[in-house]
């Protein structure tokens, strides 16, 4: 499948829904309300079929951009192809649906970039840090982030 | 008296409260939510059978579980933050201690990646043999481990000595192409750190040669047992559908039934020209999806990666033959910068799906964003959703099945 297909068939559910260039797999960026509509329907699509969530990655582009993204790659084990679907968010206010409700892998693959980026996963069923200890300040892999002095008497900082 | 005046008088790091693991690693589960016959019990960090630091944290009915919590991050060593500071080639030894049974197919997937963002085609067949090669050795140490570990969790102690034993050839052959047992940061962004050594080809056969019958009585004495089989089949039973919407990959998918492999799938590196089937778990000693059919599955590959490396030491010596001039380093670049781009690039490692998503800005040296999304952890994620009501005992049946390195779920 060409991007262009995928995005024909995501921009009937959303329409401001446009490719990425320079992505591998294909990417698509879709709005932050339509994502857990639009999801639903590729894996429900006997078109495209993508059935498993392989991966979830939140990157922060820095104070400057003032935004944050989240990439899902999907991949249909059937048609054997990966799409990928980009989310951009507000760096203030980083808030974007669970997608647990369609893919089970979305739970772990989600908390771990609540914990590491502070994105918000609204409806998610147990969002809890899970790699940093929940007294951990801060989210690591934000590109301002600057770890605690101190951690529980210990010394970070080195 | 020396001792205990420096205790006291020097400067102490940690003082130990009481209320720490309350506060940096809470319950999920509260004790005044319980029922009267039910109650927590923790299982680990520090216990053989969770297969390194995972604390599991058990809500039990005497024998049986009602509800499972597994807490992680015990050996979380920052990879994705440690990538975002280092040049793309100085990552690859961090890549190693990812998953540390199965550092060469972990580094054939970065390197891959990096590779394909720059661009770099057609290496010599030499070297993706060579690549090849090292990670079916390794896929195949990777798997006796989980196989012998996996009958030291169940109570038979003999197995894991015989698997230790093969392993150990296998470490001393890949030590001798790159110097280190474990981490081998031997293949390199467009080639490899140095040629196999000679003899290596000569020594992969009789490896193999030796290897045959010593798996075949592994298999006997472990796989076939009476008590093993009762112990695995038909407990931790997943099902294809629960499998594939929790993206389990690699045995665990196969386990389940099936035939997925992305060596075939994404056909990359020599793959394609290489002959060998994908094992699937077909039930046959209880319900397919079931603890005994993912290790069958595990035994089942070491036999198709014996295939591969007896096929790629046939091209070593034939087709693609060690010349004078040969340098595995000629396509090494001196200056790794990629065009601005993303790139998913994923891996079939003994464990799983290995994949990393890189975005490169165009203007650095260093990846923007460097993800590695790990076959443990996502495998790992299942285990709830597996031992619902069964025996405390058959947890620790299920948790050897998943096959998790501690190192690759924490990262």
């Amino acid at each position: 499948m060409q991007p262009a297909d995928f995005l024909r068939i995501i921009s009937v559910t959303d329409a401001g829904a446009a490719v990425v260039s320079n992505s591998t797999p294909p990417a698509i960026t879709v709005s932050v309300n339509k994502l857990v509509e639009i999801c639903r329907g590729l894996h429900a699509n006997a078109e495209t079929y993508f059935d498993q969530l392989s991966c979830v990655t939140g990157i922060d582009n820095g104070v400057e951009a003032k935004t944050m993204e989240v990439i899902y790659h999907l991949y249909s084990i059937p048609y054997n192809f990966s799409v990928a679907l980009k989310v951009v968010l507000p760096r203030e206010q980083p808030v974007v649906p669970t997608l647990s409700s369609v893919w089970k892998s979305a739970n772990w693959l989600e908390r771990e970039t609540f914990d590491m980026y502070g994105i918000i996963f609204e409806g998610h069923p147990d969002l809890r840090r899970i790699l940093m200890p929940a007294d951990w300040e801060g989210y690591p892999l934000r590109k301002d982030y600057s770890e605690q002095e101190k951690y529980r008497e210990i010394q970070v900082k080195y | 008296m020396a001792l205990h005046s420096t205790v006291t008088q020097g400067k102490i790091q940690y003082r130990y409260k009481d209320d720490n693991l309350e506060t940096s690693e809470p319950n999920k589960f509260r004790v005044g939510d319980l029922r009267s016959e039910e109650m927590i019990i923790n299982i680990g960090p520090q216990h053989p059978s969770t297969h390194g630091v995972l604390r599991l944290e058990v809500i039990s009915d005497g024998e049986v579980i009602k509800d499972l919590v597994p807490h992680i991050g015990y050996l979380h060593r920052c990879f994705e933050k440690h990538a975002e500071s280092l040049p793309y080639n100085q990552v690859i030894p961090f890549v190693d201690r990812m998953d540390y049974v199965a550092s060469m197919n972990s580094e054939h997937a970065y390197a891959m990646g990096v590779e394909k963002m720059l661009g770099i085609t057609g290496l010599p067949k030499r070297v993706e043999y060579i690549r090849v090669l090292v990670a079916e050795l390794n896929r195949i140490a990777s798997h006796l481990i989980a196989i012998g570990t996996y009958g030291l969790d169940l109570g038979a102690f003999t197995p894991m000595f015989w698997a230790m034993r093969d392993r150990e050839h296998i470490l001393r052959m890949l030590e001798w192409t790159c110097g280190a047992r474990l981490l081998y940061n031997y293949i390199w962004v467009g080639g490899l750190y140095y040629d196999i050594p000679v003899g290596f080809e000569e020594k992969c056969s009789e490896f193999v040669t030796y290897f045959r019958p010593k798996l075949k009585e592994l298999e006997e004495l472990l796989i076939d047992n009476k008590i093993f089989i009762d112990r695995t089949a038909n407990v931790g039973v997943l099902p294809l559908d629960l499998a594939i919407n929790c993206g389990a990959t690699g045995p665990m998918l196969r386990g389940s039934g099936l035939r997925v492999d992305l060596r075939r799938t994404d056909a990359y590196s020599v793959y394609p020209e290489l002959d060998f089937d994908i094992p699937i778990g077909e039930g046959k000693m209880g319900t397919v999806g079931d603890c005994w059919d993912r290790t069958w599955v595990r035994v089942r590959e070491i036999t198709e990666s014996l295939k591969i490396i007896e096929q790629c030491v046939v091209k070593l010596n034939g087709e693609h033959k060690r010349t004078r001039d040969f340098d595995p380093q000629a396509l090494v670049p001196k200056k790794i910068r990629p065009a601005a781009q993303d790139l998913y690039v994923r891996a079939e490692n003994p464990k799983g799906e290995l994949g990393f998503f890189f975005r490169a800005d165009g203007r650095s040296d260093i990846p923007f964003r460097c993800k590695a999304r790990s076959c443990c952890f996502v495998n790992l994620s299942i285990l709830p959703e597996l031992s619902k009501g069964v025996l405390i005992a058959d947890l620790i049946a299920i948790v050897g099945s998943l096959d998790i390195v501690l190192g690759e779920v924490d990262r």
